[in-house]
């Protein structure tokens, strides 16, 4: 039997719409393979930076002043912004809470619920999200611009390891000062909730301490401390990592400090994430 | 292309004990990009070598070759008989320590003020000094660049002069035997452009230093230049003294030195 086949000039308009497609598939899948290739050098990049950080830490000749000036500036030019946002979040909490609770009769359980709530979670994430808004940001810019103005370069021809005296002085600093402000914010919100506790009644300031005291144990500060540190080192190193790897052009600068801000806040939640299953299987 | 003649070094100089940078066949790419392409040129004791060239002819990278900021693809940079790209890091730092280089923008550390950052060097390199030694010897250079009462004052409130002034007493603070000069006139004024010229001949003198200027500027050249080497595409084009280049009838020395 004879088969009818089509003409192959009806066929040629097919057949160029088909290697279009074809082109257009090509581009897409190399497109994808550079962006995974993009993805897996910046996540190598991410992993020697944090072995080259981790190393210089435990190598001789640590720049102690460095880290020492570090710390009084993280400590220093938060500590308003830290103060006033601890204070805003146990106020808020309590005045959002009393009703609630008021419906139930259950009044007297807010002192120890604000504390709880505030020692265990808000106080660690919302303080680690303005740290790393102020702290995070400053480190990517400073850096950032330090790189754009040939400084860093600066630092290495006069002989001075600039991991060494930058980014370990910068992180160890945001590891240690990042939990105290944690902690301040922490003991900041419980007076803001006192303060809140007043504007619609009348509990002395004792009272109100032994109350929210009395429903937390030592072992809810344990497991908060212990992700604050590491809400702190995440922050230092996405600063550090971002500006210390800013572009040449004065535009990496802001773009530095952005992605620091974006990245870090992102990781705090992240940790927060693993932090709660793991205190969870305890 | 003309075939680099050195007709400005004189027989002594010639001696390899007074070599104090000796790169052969230097190779750097970036991006695929060839910007230096088997150069190979010496730097000898107590002179001043300027290397001339268009932007982009790869001035920048030959010095930041040398002081190890950036790392060829082949050939071989010696500074005082040791090969750069095989020193450990531990190697690297000791030379740099003889090593000055005032970076076209200055490179002031922003956060700290003039004495601080005379201080940072000195800190690191010359670290048997005492205090009232260190402050001395920031008072002696800041005196040498004319800018003693700019001691306290910090980077932002310092005109672009100044800065380079300041930058150069920060790189000679520590006694440098071999500087390294990346645009030093690049943005500043011509009455400033010939200060800086004049400081970059005072320090050859007083210093003793055998010194790289990589600069477009001719003023300059003109002024401080013992040797002259013209770059172009990444290799040398012109090597010689100051008159063969003025005599050149070539078009591209001639349109720098019309």
């Amino acid at each position: 039997m004879k088969k009818n086949f089509a003409p192959v000039t009806r066929l040629v308009p097919d057949l160029h719409k088909a290697k279009e497609i074809s082109m257009k598939l090509s581009e897409k899948t190399l497109a994808g393979t550079a962006e995974a290739s993009n993805f897996l050098t910046d996540f190598a990049d991410v992993l020697l930076f944090i072995t080259r950080t981790v190393k210089e830490t435990f190598s001789r000749n640590f720049e102690f002043r460095e880290f020492l000036l570090q710390c009084f500036q993280i400590g220093n030019k938060t500590l308003p912004l830290i103060s006033v946002t601890g204070i805003i979040m146990g106020l808020v909490l309590t005045i959002q809470s009393r009703p609630s609770l008021a419906k139930f009769g259950a009044d007297a359980m807010l002192p120890g619920m604000v504390a709880v709530s505030l020692i265990r979670e808000m106080g660690p994430v919302i303080t680690a999200l303005i740290c790393a808004g102020k702290i995070g940001s400053g480190m990517g810019a400073e850096l950032g611009s330090m790189k754009v103005t040939e400084q860093i370069e600066a630092m290495e021809v006069s002989s001075t390891n600039p991991m060494r005296f930058l980014v370990v002085t910068r992180v160890l600093a945001a590891t240690l000062m990042i939990p105290i402000l944690i902690l301040y914010a922490d003991a900041l919100g419980i007076i803001g909730s006192w303060i809140g506790a007043n504007i619609k009644g009348d509990v002395t300031f004792t009272l109100f301490f032994s109350q929210a005291f009395s429903h937390i144990d030592f072992i809810d500060f344990v497991p908060a401390f212990i992700k604050s540190i590491f809400f702190g080192a995440v922050i230092g190193l996405v600063g550090c990592y971002k500006g210390y790897n800013a572009g040449r052009g004065t535009e990496s600068v802001g773009i530095a400090a952005n992605s620091a801000v974006v990245l870090a806040s992102l990781l705090v939640l992240i940790v927060d994430v693993i932090a709660v299953q793991i205190t969870d299987l305890l | 292309m003309i075939d680099p003649q050195t007709d400005a070094i004189t027989p002594a100089k010639t001696n390899s004990i007074n070599r104090v940078v000796e790169i052969k066949n230097l190779r750097k790419s970036f991006g695929g990009q060839e910007v230096l392409k088997d150069l190979s040129l010496q730097l000898f004791n107590g002179e001043n070598l300027v290397v001339l060239g268009k932007s982009g002819s790869g001035k920048s990278v030959l010095i930041k070759c040398i002081v190890g900021l950036l790392n060829p693809e082949g050939g071989t940079i010696n500074v005082f008989g040791e090969n750069v790209g095989t020193l450990n890091p531990d190697d690297l730092s000791e030379l740099r320590k003889k090593i000055g280089f005032l970076f076209q923008s200055g490179a002031l550390y922003d956060s700290m003020t003039v004495k601080q950052n005379l201080e940072f060097p000195l800190r690191r390199i010359r670290k048997v000094l005492t205090k009232a030694e260190r402050d001395e010897k920031i008072k002696e250079v800041l005196e040498n660049v004319g800018l003693a009462d700019a001691i306290n004052k910090m980077p932002s409130q310092l005109s672009g002069g100044m800065r380079k002034r300041i930058s150069l007493a920060r790189t000679i603070v520590v006694d440098p035997l071999i500087m390294l000069y990346d645009e030093p006139t690049t943005g500043l004024d011509p009455v400033t452009s010939d200060e800086i010229s004049l400081l970059i001949n005072k320090i050859q003198k007083k210093y003793k230093t055998a010194s790289i200027i990589i600069t477009h500027d001719i003023e300059c050249a003109r002024q401080t230049a013992n040797r002259i080497i013209m770059l172009q595409d990444g290799e040398v084009y012109l090597e010689g003294n100051l008159e063969r280049f003025e005599k050149s009838k070539d078009p591209l020395i001639k349109s720098f030195f019309k």
